[in-house]
């Protein structure tokens, strides 16, 4: 490790390093709640949509949200380790085949949509994340769900 | 007037404020910068100090310069430079200066040298606008155009912006604002970009167009110790009339040539 790299991991621990961060990909649905600052007050502010490109480069890791607002695609780029960035939430994981869903932005509504994801990567913790407890939800250390049973509760949502 | 300081160029990265701003900064180290000579009124007419920094192997070094070394009692140094100082801020030769030098928040002027861009054409060199696209134009999109009037004068101007070598050259990039030291590591981390490549060596020294923050280290930040009066600093232009100041605390900055990570 160079100096350089150092530094980034110094400043990336000084933020709170990966733990905060859930684990999400592009194609899902986030929602992620920014502190705004009006003034003196400071607010946080929810801004969901579709994670359509996440960059990972340490401290510039960065990530892509869009969403239609009043008939507009919006984009965001939220700098991922940002302290202005308090916590992200995985609403919806999404299937998809590409890393950046570029192709998005020229399609609305129907084309638009992305199927979503119901088994593989990180839906272990996304019962933790996103699913509030309930009496079938299974228990959070349970890392080893069955893919029926998930799929089972997803479709609950 | 005082000293500034060798650093070499790491690279860029980013840090976030205590705002949550982000900003871009480029990160130098500061490896073993020590005075290597002094220059005084009474024998060069002028005052100022020579500073060295970086490592250089002895058996790659000319007799000459490592003489000249020698009676510094200093390392062999990758890279010499002079900076003015008034007369009360000089200091004795082999003393290391040390990250500390520079406060957070304070502006610096860097200078380096730039990235060699080669032969370059008027657009990239001096930001003309090219001929038009169209409009008859063939063959000559990216050139720059008239070159002058008619016979009389019959000559085109000197200094007239045309293509040529670009870049590597001495750039100084004026009113940088220091983000933060650490001068254990070695470590400066200025917002915005520097001249030069990475690995390359650029000098700082405190911003002339900017007043110096008062509790600025005097004459200067050292290493190791003791010697450094954190007297205020008076703005550049005058002469720093208070000579010696009370002891205070000195910046604990120690064992800057610990790691000298190469790139």
């Amino acid at each position: 490790m160079n100096t350089l790299e150092k530094f980034e991991a110094e400043e990336l621990a000084k933020h709170g390093g990966a733990g905060k961060i859930p684990d999400f990909s592009p194609g899902d649905t986030l929602r992620v709640h920014v502190r705004v600052v009006e003034g003196e007050r400071e607010r946080i502010q929810a801004y969901e949509g579709v994670c359509i490109a996440r960059k990972n480069a340490g401290i510039n890791s960065s990530f892509t949200v869009r969403k239609l607002s009043f008939g507009e695609g919006v984009e965001r780029v939220f700098p991922l380790y940002g302290p202005r960035v308090d916590s992200i939430d995985v609403i919806r994981r999404g299937k998809v085949r590409r890393a950046k869903l570029y192709y998005l932005r020229g399609r609305t509504g129907k084309a638009a949509r992305i199927f979503e994801r119901t088994t593989g990567h990180g839906i272990g913790k996304k019962k933790k994340v996103a699913v509030p407890k309930t009496g079938t939800a299974k228990n959070p250390e349970d890392k080893l769900a069955a893919p029926v049973e998930t799929s089972a509760e997803a479709s609950e949502e | 007037m005082r000293t500034g300081l060798i650093a070499q160029k790491l690279g860029m990265t980013r840090v976030f404020d205590d705002a949550g701003n982000h900003l871009p900064v480029t990160l130098l180290k500061v490896d073993g910068c020590q005075v290597v000579a002094q220059r005084t009124e009474e024998r060069d007419g002028y005052t100022a100090l020579q500073l060295g920094v970086g490592a250089a192997k002895p058996k790659r070094v000319g007799k000459a310069m490592r003489g000249h070394f020698a009676k510094a009692k200093v390392e062999p140094k990758q890279r010499l430079a002079e900076f003015r100082v008034s007369e009360d801020a000089m200091l004795d030769t082999g003393v290391e200066i040390s990250a500390a030098h520079f406060l957070a928040g304070q502006y610096v002027d860097v200078s380096g040298t730039s990235i060699g861009k080669g032969f370059a054409g008027a657009m990239k060199r001096h930001n003309f606008k090219g001929l038009s696209a169209s409009h008859g134009i063939s063959l000559s999109h990216r050139s720059h155009g008239s070159t002058g009037q008619c016979q009389y004068p019959g000559k085109v101007f000197k200094g007239k912006k045309m293509a040529g070598h670009m870049g590597d050259e001495r750039v100084t990039i004026q009113n940088l604002r220091v983000v933060s030291t650490d001068p254990e590591d070695g470590l400066i981390a200025i917002e915005g970009a520097v001249p030069g490549s990475r690995g390359s060596y650029v000098l700082l020294s405190d911003a002339i167009k900017k007043s110096a923050p008062d509790d600025l280290p005097f004459p200067a930040a050292i290493v190791g110790g003791d010697g450094a009066d954190a007297a205020a600093e008076d703005p550049p232009a005058e002469d720093a009339a208070e000579s010696g100041g009370e002891e205070a605390e000195p910046p604990a900055g120690e064992d800057g040539a610990e790691d000298a990570v190469k790139e």
